[in-house]
């Protein structure tokens, strides 16, 4: 009897982390007085500290939002730069109240980890540079390459999938660090480099010549990259869900940082109203102060404006906006209508 | 009569061969064949490698301005590390409030100078102070409290982490080491047996483990809600870590003791903890004070593994200002830095423990 109560005490303990979840995060964060936000500990264009120290990136703006919509302040939020094998204990053990960590929405971290994915932020894809000299246009052309890679959780085996399928040989030379693959690319000791889409370009321009190499256009695999939190506290998700969703809606309705004060005070267009909580629902729904979506687009801009700001062409990264542009420009972010 | 007086001749100069420079030289990198092949050898890699090295480092670098553009000479790109110095040194520490750590390593200096000095008086108070009274000062300072400004522990980074990180860890592992290696060799059974089990424990585990274990597993069992801090797991786990390390150093110089040594403090009837602190210690710890130093070498350079918890020392404070986009490519000047920074560090230890050496040699060497 002692024994299995020892053992269920410890079971429980080990299991309450998962199980249990915090009462009403919206409040808690409310009461601390800001946000705490799980990054990357340095990923060029999403999470990065500046030269002041100051956290910037596209994930980073991510955090931002959400401190923006709960306090109408976006400088109301903390992070916390994490690891790749620690982020999701972070999260379950309520270190921190949302992950924006690159992190690619996968089935089984959706259904099997107690976590939420709340939206798509930037949809990732693994994908190659080459030379441009070696004349290849494609990725099927790549039969018998040495491939650079670096290191990461999913790269290897995506790139094993994707040559296996298509009957291909290779021969792989891995790396840790970004600056290291770089420099093995260009002292020629692979033919191909392969990262996910959005690195392949951090990793251009480390080149000594950048423009002697292009990123081919086959994407071998879905890498949809959004915040995650924790499962079963719906208040919080959807703040955090519609925080992203408002940065698209914005974007899709042409409200930017520019003109959002002007539309506020003249805009007759129901739909701009509505999202900038002067009709309809506004924040009730969720909990948070009617002007949220204002004070997103306000303090951060719309999804476009922190696009181009972090990875797009006010970067040095100059990433285009690919399956990332809005619906009506043939990319997948399509916002939900706020009505 | 003159003649008659024994006059030494004078005595020659030594051949010219044998003395100067040229006898320098045939002496000590001309003497044989092997040798001189060797010393050209050695020549020709020299340079090989260093005029590129100065062309890279100072000719080409560029040292002054704001932003990449200023990097156009083609060699390193100090305007980087320039511009991050502050980041590197005190990692996100609000601007406002670096006085304090300033003030915190500047008091430490001033405070050591004169352990340095043989004939300050007074010295072993002073010892008690810095051992005892200023980290609490320093926690103070670097914190806050007492109507300084907060500043959790996830703000503290760089160098400031780094040295934080290595002296707490220093400081701390010693007198556990000390504890655990006399508790080793104790003859009671449990106290040896729990001891043995510590630092085998301990020793057999990589530290890397250890951070990982403190991070990822230690959250998912404290209760909901209750969060230990990052930097003070870190502290616990480097400190038992590097004090099994210390207990095996302090181990060897208690075994080096001969055992007249214990016996004779047993007869002049000292306790067991006099006839340590008065007799046994003082000679075991001189004679393992390199191995000492070579175990705090260590701690200081593993402390750069705090970067997989997600703690921004020296190195990993490099590691995130490389990420910047407007910055990409010059990881090189970054880790050149950080690799100064540690070498001079080390060696400043380095040395400081030969002259410990030399200060306390009671001339057992004939």
């Amino acid at each position: 009897m002692r024994l299995t109560q020892t053992f269920a005490a410890g079971a429980f303990l080990f299991v309450m982390p998962f199980a249990f979840v915090q009462a009403g995060t919206l409040d808690t964060v409310k009461q601390r007085g800001h946000v705490q936000c799980g990054v990357n500990t340095g990923l060029p264009g999403f999470s990065f500290p500046d030269d002041t120290g100051r956290w910037s990136g596209l994930d980073v703006d991510v955090c931002r939002a959400v401190a923006a919509a709960v306090f109408g302040d976006a400088e109301k939020v903390k992070f916390t730069p994490l690891n790749a094998k620690e982020r999701f204990t972070a999260l379950q053990s309520g270190e921190i109240d949302v992950l924006s960590r690159n992190t690619t929405w996968t089935q089984t971290r959706d259904t099997s980890l107690g976590l939420n994915f709340t939206g798509v932020t930037y949809y990732d894809g693994q994908g190659f540079m080459v030379k441009k000299n070696l004349g290849i246009k494609g990725a099927k052309e790549l039969d018998g390459a040495a491939v650079c890679i670096q290191a990461g959780t999913t790269t290897e085996l995506n790139l094993d999938d994707y040559f296996r399928t298509n009957n291909m040989k290779y021969s792989p030379i891995t790396y840790d660090k970004g600056a290291e693959t770089v420099k093995g690319f260009e002292a020629g000791r692979c033919d191909v480099l392969t990262s996910d889409q959005s690195q392949l370009y951090a990793l251009r321009i480390q080149l000594k010549d950048p423009d002697s190499a292009m990123v081919l256009p086959e994407v071998i695999s879905k890498e949809p990259l959004g915040p995650v939190v924790r499962q079963g506290d719906d208040e919080w998700f959807n703040v955090v869900k519609w925080a992203l969703f408002a940065m698209v809606e914005a974007e899709d309705l042409g409200v930017s940082s520019q003109n959002v004060d002007e539309m506020k005070a003249n805009s007759k267009n129901p739909s701009i109203r509505r999202l900038i909580g002067l009709e309809g629902i506004a924040g009730k729904g969720l909990g948070l102060p009617d002007d949220w979506a204002y004070q997103i687009v306000k303090q951060l801009g719309n999804y476009s404006e922190a696009f181009e700001r972090n990875v797009g062409q006010g970067s040095p990264l100059k990433i285009s906006r690919g399956l990332n542009a809005l619906w009506t420009a043939g990319g997948l972010q399509y916002p939900p209508p706020f009505r | 009569m003159a003649a008659d007086r024994f006059e030494p001749h004078p005595e020659l100069a030594p051949p010219a061969m044998t003395i100067g420079v040229v006898g320098w030289l045939r002496q000590n990198l001309f003497s044989s064949v092997a040798s001189s092949v060797l010393t050209l050898l050695a020549l020709y890699l020299l340079y090989l490698v260093i005029p590129p090295l100065i062309q890279w480092a100072i000719v080409n670098a560029n040292w002054f301005g704001a932003n990449r553009d200023d990097c156009t000479g083609g060699g390193a790109c100090w305007v980087f590390i320039a511009k991050r110095l502050h980041q590197f040194i005190y990692g996100f520490y609000p601007e406002a409030e670096r006085w304090r750590v300033n003030l915190t390593f500047g008091l430490l200096v001033v405070l050591m100078v004169p352990l340095f000095i043989r004939a300050f008086p007074k010295k072993v108070w002073l010892g008690v102070f810095l051992l005892f009274g200023y980290p609490v000062l320093a926690f103070f300072l670097l914190y806050g409290g007492f109507g300084l400004e907060r500043i959790a522990t996830d703000q503290w980074g760089g160098l400031m982490l780094t040295l934080v990180l290595s002296a707490v860890g220093m400081v701390a592992s010693l007198p556990l080491g000390i504890l655990l290696a006399l508790g080793r060799r104790s003859s009671m059974p449990i106290v040896r047996t729990f001891c043995v089990a510590f630092i085998e424990l301990w020793r057999g585990v990589p530290l890397i483990t250890v951070l990982f274990m403190s991070s990822v597993m230690l959250p998912l069992f404290l209760p909901e809600g209750v969060t230990l801090d990052k930097l003070l797991r870190a502290l616990i786990g480097i400190t038992l870590f590097e004090s099994a390390y210390m207990a095996e150093v302090v181990r060897g110089g208690l075994q080096a003791i001969p055992g007249g040594q214990y016996e004779a403090a047993k007869a002049l009837g000292l306790s067991f903890w006099k006839s340590m602190s008065l007799i046994v210690m003082p000679q075991a710890l001189k004679l393992v004070i390199p191995g000492i130093v070579n175990t705090f070498i260590a701690l200081f350079k593993d402390t750069t593994l705090v970067i997989i918890i997600g703690l921004f020392d020296l190195l990993g404070a490099v590691e995130a200002a490389i990420k910047d986009p407007n910055w990409l490519g010059y990881a090189i000047e970054g880790y050149v830095f950080a690799a100064l920074v540690f070498w001079v560090f080390c060696y400043g230890m380095s040395r400081y423990s030969q002259a410990l050496e030399r200060q306390l040699s009671t001339g057992h060497t004939r």
